[in-house]
């Protein structure tokens, strides 16, 4: 990694759709509950119900989770989900705000819109990862991080449940790695020691 | 997205140059929805950069009013979030009913979608004859579509599983005449309404409310405008009023946090202490 020991991630993003249950479950279980960076996680939900994610991760997850609220100022050390029915983006202050602006892909909320913000914000000290799903959310998303000179990932498309979202990233974006699940569990777990505050 | 750093200055550049220009403040709005509401309006108005639209802003007050329809978010339903009317029937018209006159904000009330539909549950609860309803928005297209009560009939028909599960109690079709592809609402529910041009961002209190509602606006602005907002409020609000906001908005992150209670909090109904 080249530019690794200027780089700082202050924040890691993730994106996933179809199967993404699955792959963040792997990614994210065995996080200590001391582990420092926010995580925030676009997982494509119906948009006619409440989404029950924060709920079902906190019970998987040693980290504090949470649904990611408007104007509420991100935390270190806690996982945050987007709600349903609102797009979720991370304003220059670090905190969140919420819009409804049209989908995006068909997906409210849209990857590419938390993706594209966070690098806005984050700029070269953020990691930004995406994972299984059947559409092409993400993959410009994940274009603007690498584009401001963040760290991004892809999951292997081979191993993924849905390979259209990783492998549209792959040819879009050209990210700094493709990984495994399991591959990128270790390398979070480890971005806090190696590029963490 | 390269040079996001020129972008950012060409948008805070637009936005002082419509302060500046027309006097709409939208300095303190969100920035990113902000940013890519502009952007956007670039490729819509066939503008070449956000340059090239400010300079045609500036000229030309008609393609201001456009660019006004795309910073100006207009997503709305009737009756959305059905269980937030629901709430209001329940726990806060049982309180409304107990003032002789009463007088209802809609705070941002767009194309009036939400006006509408407080003024059917008002009808319904007995309490419209003695309510005034101020209708304000920063748009006047907007606010225009709000008075004429004009809704496509798709949409309208789409509404009316949302009227019955906010517990409406006569047949939805009962307040709108159906002609072509539209739906009118009923002229008897604009009544007692008084529509106004009213900005959160530079306006003041324009009278003692009783109950205020306003929803999914302030997702739009940024802390200090919020805060702003909150104020005018708080402010409006007589002893003990009622605010309502959008499903996923709190006033948790603002200093209003400790001046008001939360009378139903999973549908965003707050009493002012």
């Amino acid at each position: 990694m080249s530019t690794s020991s200027e780089r700082k991630i202050r924040a890691i993003v993730i994106g996933a759709s179809a199967g993404g249950i699955k792959a963040l479950l792997v990614i994210l279980k065995k996080l200590p509950a001391s582990f420092r960076l926010p995580i925030i996680v676009v997982l494509h939900v119906p948009e006619d119900r409440e989404s029950k994610l924060a709920e079902v991760f906190q019970y998987h997850l040693e980290m504090k989770v949470q649904q990611a609220q408007d104007k509420e100022w991100i935390k270190p050390g806690t996982v945050y989900f987007a709600g349903s029915g609102y797009h979720l983006s991370i304003e220059q202050d670090f905190s969140f705000s919420l819009s409804c602006e049209e989908p995006e892909c068909f997906a409210r909320p849209s990857i590419d819109i938390l993706m594209q913000s966070a690098a806005d914000a984050y700029g070269t000290d953020l990691a930004g990862f995406l994972l299984s799903g059947a559409n092409h959310d993400g993959a410009a998303g994940l274009a603007s991080i690498k584009a401001a000179g963040g760290f991004t990932v892809v999951q292997d498309p081979a191993e993924a449940e849905a390979a259209i979202m990783p492998q549209t990233a792959i040819n879009i974006c050209r990210p700094d790695r493709i990984m495994t699940l399991h591959e990128i569990h270790l390398f979070i777990a480890d971005l806090e020691n190696t590029y963490g505050n | 997205m390269p040079n996001t750093a020129n972008t950012d200055i060409e948008v805070k550049l637009l936005i002082q140059a419509i302060y500046l220009k027309y006097s709409y403040d939208f300095r303190d709005y969100a920035g990113a929805s902000q940013k890519r509401r502009v952007l956007h309006a670039v490729r819509q108005l066939g503008c070449s950069s956000i340059s090239d639209l400010q300079a045609r802003v500036l000229r030309d007050p008609d393609m201001f009013m456009s660019l006004l329809q795309y910073i100006t978010i207009p997503t709305t339903e009737m009756f959305r979030d059905p269980a937030y009317f629901m709430a209001l029937r329940e726990e806060v018209v049982p309180f409304l009913k107990t003032y002789p006159s009463l007088k209802i904000w809609i705070a941002g009330c767009s194309t009036g979608e939400e006006l509408y539909s407080m003024a059917i549950l008002l009808k319904e609860e007995g309490l419209l004859e003695r309510s005034i309803i101020y209708a304000t928005d920063i748009n006047p297209a907007a606010l225009d579509k709000a008075r004429k009560g004009i809704f496509s009939l798709d949409r309208v028909r789409a509404y009316t599983a949302n009227y019955q599960q906010a517990g409406g109690r006569a047949a939805f079709s009962d307040y709108y005449t159906a002609a072509y592809n539209n739906a009118l609402f009923d002229r008897s529910l604009c009544e007692n309404i008084s529509f106004a041009d009213h900005s959160l961002a530079t306006d003041s209190v324009f009278a003692e409310t009783h109950l205020i509602s306003c929803r999914n606006v302030m997702i739009y602005f940024n802390h200090n405008l919020q805060e702003r907002a909150l104020g005018l409020f708080h402010e409006s609000l007589c002893h003990r009023g009622f605010l309502g906001l959008g499903s996923k908005e709190t006033i948790d992150f603002s200093g209003f946090a400790t001046q008001f209670e939360p009378l139903v909090k999973p549908q965003r109904l707050y009493r002012k202490l």
